[in-house]
């Protein structure tokens, strides 16, 4: 393949994420995997990884953009950063376009971004200095549970009597379902419970307009949130493909568009 | 695209001359303590600084003191000795900072200035809760450990416009005050030596307001982070011509720039406005983050805070009242409004940020919808960054810069 690629790198505090786009816009190759305390290595193995994936290699690489947390720590794209809000953005107006509220729930930051009929920004809210509602809070919870994190969407769907959490701060709800358990209540009502304050705390950010869009790998994973966020606000929530990939996509639709400077190719191949 | 570039701030060439005055002021407060040659009072920012100035009161200002303790970052370490003894993390971090520092016997003063040992001890403590009341609470706790006399103003709070029965009030209040201090002075008040500190207070307001009007200027001569650290003579020396005669030497320079249309902010491109505190700990990265975004934080409401037009020399302790009522803090939803759009018209602005500071309730503008009305209002996009002055605890660093990189992009989307 000969072809020319775009790619977009969106490094977040949890999950690196790679897209990979051909030049008609169409996403051919992507990756995930933890972001772990190297940034930069992991970064270079998920594009390795969503390059195979498109049939490409790093000299097919025409532009690249890095957003998110870790986006200065990927040496070969430090000139092409983009904030990530508007990577969200881009990449959800690509797939729904015209007037959205978009929420998007990461593992440290919960944001609910709007944008007007043109699919530019008209607002964003970013969760306060606080874990409560992202999905940092739910590996916390799954802790105290001690049960997979993979397991709670499941786990959730189960439930028949919701356990109500009263607290927005992480500690305290840790000490709730402590008590919870104490008092014999089944860990399917108490993931539940779980799940609705992380909507709770997410929806109290902003209010809705139009359409609503919801991204981020806490969603991509637990479905089950996104059926309880549509009966809470009443009514439907769309959902990108692949809703962890947004920011990247975002980002990787950045670098198609050349908006972006161009990686220098020599640069690019250099890293390992 | 926008790039992150690292941009140098234009440096102030009187910045020099200002260390000195401040420099000269600090060691005069000093030596009037240490020799007992005259009386010291402390007083909150906004008190009857010009009343004790007048009665010959060397005047030591610990909410000053405590924006030297946010702004060297020792706050965060001061802050739980206050807590410890009973003061809440979340009442004015100011207060517990100053309050932390004096129970670990430290000072800032003390490296900065050789020869001073300690804050200044006081005979009188003098509060005006037109801020907040935390201030009373704050020289409370003094007034209890020094045994020192405490007085002070109670000011009417949420003032929509400042009536005749609101400065009636206050100035029965400052005339109260009088007698107490003459006691304490052991002299009576010399009427026409406070209208002459009066006087210069009113100099020295208009002259800092002229130097933060030459930030209307497209590009703008100085920046809100400038503003913060060249406010510190208004804030200490108001009454003396010192202040007035540096606010003449800053001026010329910036409206020399202004002439030569030297931009504070190199390829300024987005202008803001800042509500609220500054975040002391972090005045260099925040004013490097937003340069490098090639935006000027170009005017605000904190700086603005020190211009009292009221101030008349034929009428001193009336208009004083006024002054000190007149003040943003002080008044209501309503006004600050009005206040807040019309300042955006003149700085041209293009957005606001809302420094909602943990602590400080009563300078966080962004708690009940005013940022959302004001916007329906004049149309221009806001943002809200949680912080606070002096506790780093309450700052997050990479929110802050996600949240301004955002915003900044999302300015850039609208033009
Ligand atoms: S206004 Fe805020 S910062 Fe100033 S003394 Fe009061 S609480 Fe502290």
């Amino acid at each position: 393949m000969s072809k020319p690629v775009f790619v977009g790198l969106d490094i977040g505090a949890s999950r690196t994420k790679v897209a990979v786009m051909d030049v008609d816009g169409a996403l051919i190759g992507y990756a995930v995997k933890k972001s772990g305390t190297d940034f930069g290595r992991t970064a270079s193995a998920c594009l390795d990884i969503s390059l195979k994936m498109a049939g490409a290699t790093r000299s097919h690489v025409e532009r690249a953009v890095a957003t998110g947390y870790g986006r200065a720590n990927v040496p070969f794209v430090t000139k092409t950063s983009k904030a990530e809000i508007g990577c969200l953005a881009r990449g959800c107006s690509h797939y729904f376009p015209g007037a959205l509220s978009i929420i998007d729930i990461g593992g440290q930051d919960n944001k609910i971004v709007k944008l007007d009929a043109a699919g530019r920004r008209s607002s964003f809210k970013m969760n306060r200095k606080c874990a409560a509602g992202t999905g940092a809070f739910l590996e916390e919870m799954a802790g105290r549970l001690d049960i997979p994190l993979e397991e709670m969407n499941d786990l959730a769907r189960q439930s028949e009597e919701m356990v109500k959490l009263g607290s927005y701060c992480t500690v305290f709800s840790g000490t709730e379902v402590l008590e919870s358990i104490r008092h014999g209540k089944k860990v399917s009502d108490i993931v539940k419970g779980i799940f609705y304050s992380v909507i709770k705390r997410v929806l109290e950010m902003d209010s809705l307009t139009d359409r609503v869009v919801m991204t981020g790998g806490v969603v991509a994973h637990n479905p089950y949130l996104v059926r309880m966020t549509e009966e809470l606000i009443g009514r439907e929530v769309l959902l990108p493909k692949l809703p962890q990939l947004a920011g990247a996509v975002g980002a990787a639709l950045y670098a198609r568009a050349g908006e972006a400077a161009a990686v220098p190719q020599p640069l690019l191949r250099r890293v390992k | 695209m926008k790039e992150e570039t690292k941009l140098a701030r234009k440096k102030i060439e009187a910045t020099s001359l200002m260390n000195r005055i401040m420099a000269d002021y600090f060691l005069d407060l000093n030596q009037a303590s240490a020799s007992n040659s005259r009386k010291v009072a402390w007083c909150t920012s906004v008190g009857p600084a010009e009343l004790l100035r007048a009665m010959g009161f060397a005047v030591h200002f610990p909410e000053n003191h405590a924006a030297m303790l946010g702004a060297t970052r020792l706050a965060t370490d001061l802050i739980p000795e206050a807590n410890a003894i009973g003061y809440s993390p979340d009442i004015c971090s100011y207060l517990t900072s100053d309050l932390g520092a004096y129970l670990k016997g430290f000072t800032p003063l003390a490296k900065a200035y050789p020869g001073i040992a300690a804050v200044p001890k006081p005979d009188v403590l003098v509060y005006n809760t037109n801020q907040c009341r935390d201030v009373q609470d704050w020289f409370a706790w003094y007034a209890r450990e020094l045994g020192v006399p405490l007085i002070g103003i109670t000011s009417p709070k949420n003032v929509n416009e400042v009536t005749e029965a609101h400065v009636e009030d206050v100035t029965r209040q400052l005339e109260a005050l009088v007698p107490v201090l003459e006691g304490i002075a052991g002299a009576p008040l010399d009427l026409a030596r406070l209208k002459e500190v009066v006087a210069l207070s009113r100099d020295c307001t208009e002259l800092w307001k002229e130097v933060l009007e030459t930030a209307t200027a497209v590009p703008a001569p100085l920046t809100f982070f400038d503003g913060t650290i060249h406010m510190g003579p208004a804030v200490v020396l108001r009454g003396t011509p010192q202040a007035v005669e540096y606010y003449r030497v800053l001026l010329a320079e910036l409206e020399q720039r202004k002439a030569t249309r030297e931009a504070a902010v190199a390829g300024e491109e987005y202008r803001i406005y800042w509500d609220g505190m500054p975040v002391w700990g972090r005045l260099r990265p925040h004013s490097e983050l937003f340069a490098g975004l090639k935006t000027n934080v170009v005017a605000s409401t904190y700086c603005s805070s020190w211009i009292f037009p009221a101030f008349d020399a034929e009428e001193p302790l009336r208009s004083m009242a006024k002054a000190y009522l007149e003040l943003f803090i002080v008044r209501s939803d309503a006004y600050k409004e009005r206040y807040l759009a019309d300042m955006t018209k003149k700085f041209r602005i293009d957005g606001i940020v809302y420094h909602d500071a943990k602590t400080c309730p009563y300078n966080s503008n962004s708690r009940y919808g005013m940022p959302q009305r004001l916007e329906a209002e004049t149309g221009l996009p806001y943002l809200v960054i949680s912080g606070d002055l002096n506790d780093m605890r309450c700052v997050s660093d990479e929110q802050t810069k996600t949240n301004v990189e955002a915003f900044i992009e999302q300015l850039e989307e609208g033009k």
